[in-house]
């Protein structure tokens, strides 16, 4: 018995235990040694000194950093909010298409996608630089006299923001609507409820899984993302990313870095938890 | 026509005009990328001109070809790897049960929701103390680390109760578990096995944050050389290199659907 239970176990290992051994090492003992650092003090020199501390964590707490974290968490907000207010009335007017159609219009979501992140946003910068179109456009036609500074402003990494993530809102959310099951809706409007609330009752209530996964999905990369900022921003702009990106290169304050990386899991892990109460998570659609 | 009929046709119109400027919020950067390689101002600092010059000269900035190359080469290696891991690893995750499944499937989520800069630099202070040297072999773990969770979850979703049905068959015929994984198991999850490799191969090309980490000092990936160029002005030459990038993913997506199409027709 116990020898027929082992050999069951070889294909389990040999198939399972590659992906078992990746995470372990890279991701579980990496985040646990993070947190393990996020505790530890900095050295003179710039070097962790390994000495039980809590400095890094008051440190977030000082003004200087803890407007870069209220500043992020409101960009992060803000892109979520407008992502959803843009990407859910897309997301049902695909979902409303012929299958076939739907199917090209994901794809033609997706295809921008493919072209490299940062040139993207380069591209919002050749826009709205100084001499660039829409200042020349602007001047030419008199509507303003001098150029406007549009570049290294937080307008500019918001738009930046937005564009980066509006497919993580508008696919969950697609899904969802797309699996609704269309006769509620009938049911609703039979039973004489208008359209409006039709839509507040039903549809709404019913798609919110795949609301909460746009939300998960758009705000949490927000929340941590630098490119868009050190693209956009000039270094002038920035946001929890780049502070934490800085302690482990010029600053050198691994603690530091490693406490808002631990505050940045945390809200994760929250965000998450609330999502279990009224979804799995195997079906949050992440890809 | 009716009023119904009719106020239903205006609010198509209306939805579809409003698509359609969504869908321009998101082509607009490309369109502005792909006009700026034809641009004849060293820096792209402003419209100065029409020229193709940046294609006839992309092929001399070796710094750009050098970097190019060795994302190539990273996003290929890291795409076999996490294909790898990730098939067999979809399969055994989906088919036995062990004791620490429900932990690593909980890990595999990890890398997809957590921000990447987390990770990468959980990923990096664990490589200085331990005393592993930074290059391609460093950026080649972090890439994988997020690609094999993709893969996985790409994957897993392809196995359905039908394939282990098939798989059973096979075996009361007489195949072995490695002769059915390669004849029955793997023509069935096919398409998913495709998908997962082509989002992998995207991910890492297009990676700045991991890269950037967990570089060596000798060569960057396009991505991070690019971020790097930002300060002085990214060249039109990286335009262009991206426009023709682009294309070529776009035809070979087209490709792709043509031989699929054809194929499937085939099998009806």
């Amino acid at each position: 018995m116990n020898n027929k239970k082992k050999k069951n176990m070889l294909p389990a290992l040999a198939m399972a235990g590659p992906v078992s051994v990746w995470m372990i090492l890279f991701v579980t003992i990496p985040m646990l040694y993070i947190i393990y650092i996020s505790f530890m003090s900095r050295g003179v020199f710039g070097d962790v000194v390994y000495k039980f501390s809590t400095e890094s964590y008051k440190t977030i707490l000082d003004p200087t950093y803890f407007k870069v974290i209220l500043k992020s968490l409101k960009a992060a907000g803000i892109t979520t909010i407008l992502c959803l207010l843009l990407g859910y009335p897309l997301a049902y007017i695909i979902a409303h298409k012929p299958k076939d159609t739907a199917a090209k219009l994901i794809t033609l979501i997706m295809i921008p996608f493919w072209t490299n992140s940062l040139m993207r946003l380069n591209s919002w910068l050749l826009l709205f630089q100084t001499s660039g179109p829409i200042n020349n456009f602007l001047v030419g036609t008199g509507i303003v006299k001098e150029p406007i500074t549009f570049i290294y402003t937080d307008g500019l990494v918001l738009i930046g923001l937005i564009t980066n993530m509006l497919p993580f809102a508008v696919l969950p959310l697609y899904s969802t609507i797309e699996k609704l099951d269309k006769s509620l809706i009938e049911a609703s409007a039979d039973l004489g409820a208008s359209a409006a609330t039709t839509f507040m009752r039903v549809t709404l209530p019913i798609t919110f899984p795949g609301i909460f996964s746009a939300i998960i999905l758009v705000f949490i990369p927000s929340l941590g993302i630098y490119t868009v900022t050190d693209m956009l921003g000039g270094g002038k702009i920035l946001y929890i990313g780049n502070i934490i990106k800085n302690q482990f290169g010029s600053i050198r304050n691994w603690p530091l870095g490693a406490a808002l990386s631990v505050m940045l899991i945390v809200i994760t892990m929250l965000l998450i938890f609330i999502y279990t109460r009224f979804a799995k998570i195997e079906d949050m659609e992440v890809v | 026509m009716s009023k119904i009929a009719k106020k239903r046709k205006r609010l198509n119109i209306i939805s579809n005009v409003y698509a359609f400027l969504v869908y321009a919020l998101l082509y607009i950067p490309v369109a502005v990328m792909m006009v700026f390689s034809f641009n004849d101002q060293k820096y792209n600092y402003y419209w100065n001109g029409f020229t193709t010059q940046w294609y006839t000269k992309l092929f001399t900035n070796s710094t750009l070809v050098d970097s190019l190359i060795y994302s190539l080469i990273i996003a290929v290696l890291s795409t076999l790897i996490s294909v790898f891991i990730g098939t067999i690893g979809a399969l055994g995750l989906k088919r036995y049960e062990f004791k620490m499944k429900k932990f690593i499937d909980n890990m595999l989520y990890i890398p997809i929701i957590v921000p990447e800069i987390v990770l990468a630099v959980a990923l990096l202070i664990i490589f200085l103390k331990v005393g592993v040297s930074m290059g391609m072999g460093t950026i080649l773990i972090g890439h994988c680390t997020f690609c094999i969770p993709y893969a996985i979850v790409t994957i897993k979703g392809r196995i359905s109760g039908d394939n282990e049905t098939l798989e059973e068959a096979s075996m009361d015929l007489g195949a072995n578990r490695v002769q059915t994984l390669l004849r029955v198991t793997l023509p069935n999850i096919f398409p998913g096995v495709m998908s997962a490799a082509f989002l992998s191969f995207t991910m890492s090309f297009d990676d700045v944050v991991m890269s950037n980490m967990l570089a060596g000092a000798k060569q960057s990936t396009l991505p991070v050389l690019i971020l790097s160029m930002n300060k002085t002005g990214v060249t039109p030459d990286v335009n262009a290199l991206a426009t023709i990038m682009i294309l070529i993913i776009v035809a070979a997506m087209i490709l792709n659907n043509i031989i699929q199409g054809a194929l499937h027709k085939r099998v009806k």
